[in-house]
């Protein structure tokens, strides 16, 4: 039985997002990288029971806070001030590191400059010249959750499918996507393929033509 | 043996010399011990090695010693912000050298060194430029690199409290890197809001026991 499925219109940002959230399954641990992932949060149900987990040592992270609730010592992986939600939990570096390597995270949500059809994650570094690197926790992150999923437009400005057959970026970490959430499609990479769960503005067929890795439908 | 009690930061920094690695906490400015930092540069001390997250932010704290070239080697894993506008001039100029370590891999080096690890299998960074020259090891079908532990002559920490044995409690996401930093250097150096009686901190709730920490100052604050 198929389960592909396809609608007229792209998806915005905040469509996306709310993809996410609803495939995170209840009572989850969850880290949401910087950027897009963040927007993940917005669209969590109370009765999922998501707990957020942030790398700079908190599990149990509300919304950002506002007003008399910003205090220095309360931020996010993103230095954003955010509020403490009732059951959290702050724990050092190591042990939050170690949450992430040993497994212990459910789902990681990461952006990317590029996926290889096998998994492997570029979000780091383009390896341009004279660029400054920096590299945080996103290897700990891409390697460690038991799930790590993307968000990205499927396409460069000019035009280039970033989901590709093999990483022109320096690698993140090999074989770890499971999942690629972008504007017009839903992927899921297993069993050493590339399966389309949902097209959206645009034909499968289509898709296949602006993608070189070989396309399935869900 | 009971830590010192400093008068002032300039007092709890007196000893760090030229050449020295210091451990500095902190994410961002959380749990960044901005007086420590402040007495560092006006100690003079030069040709350190600084371990911390990331490499300076605005025109305070670490930002300011790189500023002054007083930095010879960053070992950290995010220099580039919007705000490192220090670190990113004096690397463009070649002025510092940078050691890019994976935030994992940076905390788990520093724990090491804490807990007389020579040295583990991680299997963050495998197969990405930052694992370059390293060994590596296929254990069950996965992949690991060697990294070896991140000691230190001194660490810089910031704290919420102490009691007059050193034992350290943290405040929310400011505990950070302060715990494992305070075991992998040969003299930890605390500033805390207050410093309290022995007896006066529930030892259930203490973080960093006080064996770990060697000089201490109270510097008040506003919380």
């Amino acid at each position: 039985m198929s389960n592909y499925s396809s609608t007229q219109e792209k998806l915005s940002r905040d469509e996306m997002a709310q993809k996410v959230a609803a495939d995170i399954p209840s009572g989850a641990f969850v880290n949401l990288g910087i950027g897009q992932p963040t927007n993940v949060s917005n669209f969590l149900t109370n009765e999922q029971g998501v707990t957020l987990h942030t790398e700079n040592g908190m599990l149990g992270m509300g919304p950002v806070a506002t007003g008399e609730d910003i205090d220095e010592d309360l931020i996010n992986a993103g230095k954003i001030p955010v509020t403490e939600l009732p059951g959290a939990s702050f724990f050092h570096h190591a042990d939050s590191f170690a949450m992430m390597r040993g497994g212990h995270l459910d789902v990681c949500v990461l952006g990317a400059f590029q996926v290889s059809e096998a998994g492997d994650l570029a979000n780091w570094h383009t390896g341009a010249e004279g660029a400054i690197p920096a590299v945080g926790g996103a290897m700990d992150l891409a390697i460690g959750a038991k799930q790590t999923w993307v968000m990205m437009s499927l396409f460069t400005k000019t035009g280039e499918s970033k989901l590709v057959e093999a990483l022109s970026y320096p690698v993140t970490g090999l074989g770890c996507v499971s999942r690629i959430y972008t504007e017009v499609a839903i992927f899921e990479l297993r069993d050493s393929k590339v399966f389309v769960r949902s097209a959206h503005g645009i034909s499968f067929e289509e898709l296949q033509s602006k993608v070189s890795v070989e396309l399935t439908k869900a | 043996m009971a830590p010192r009690i400093a008068s002032s930061a300039a007092d709890a920094v007196a000893e760090i010399k030229d050449g020295s690695t210091v451990l500095i906490g902190g994410f961002g400015n959380a749990g960044q011990p901005m007086e420590l930092i402040d007495a560092l540069m006006e100690c003079g001390a030069t040709d350190l090695t600084v371990v911390n997250n990331n490499a300076g932010q605005a025109d305070a704290g670490l930002a300011l010693l790189i500023k002054e070239r007083r930095v010879k080697k960053i070992i950290c894993s995010f220099p580039r912000q919007s705000d490192s506008w220090h670190f990113d001039e004096a690397y463009r100029a070649g002025e510092i050298e940078l050691e890019l370590v994976p935030q994992g891999n940076l905390a788990e080096r520093i724990r090491a060194a804490g807990a007389g690890i020579g040295g583990f299998f991680t299997p963050t960074g495998y197969g990405t430029l930052l694992a370059e020259g390293k060994e590596t090891r296929v254990i069950d079908g996965k992949g690991y690199v060697l990294e070896t532990p991140i000691n230190a002559d001194f660490a810089l920490i910031k704290a919420l409290t102490a009691d007059t044995m050193g034992n350290l409690v943290y405040r929310k996401t400011a505990r950070n890197f302060g715990p494992i930093m305070a075991t992998a250097a040969k003299q930890a150096i605390v500033q805390v809001d207050e410093v309290v009686e022995a007896g006066n901190l529930d030892p259930e709730n203490v973080i960093t026991p006080g064996i770990y920490v060697d000089t201490v100052v109270a510097l008040g604050g506003n919380k």
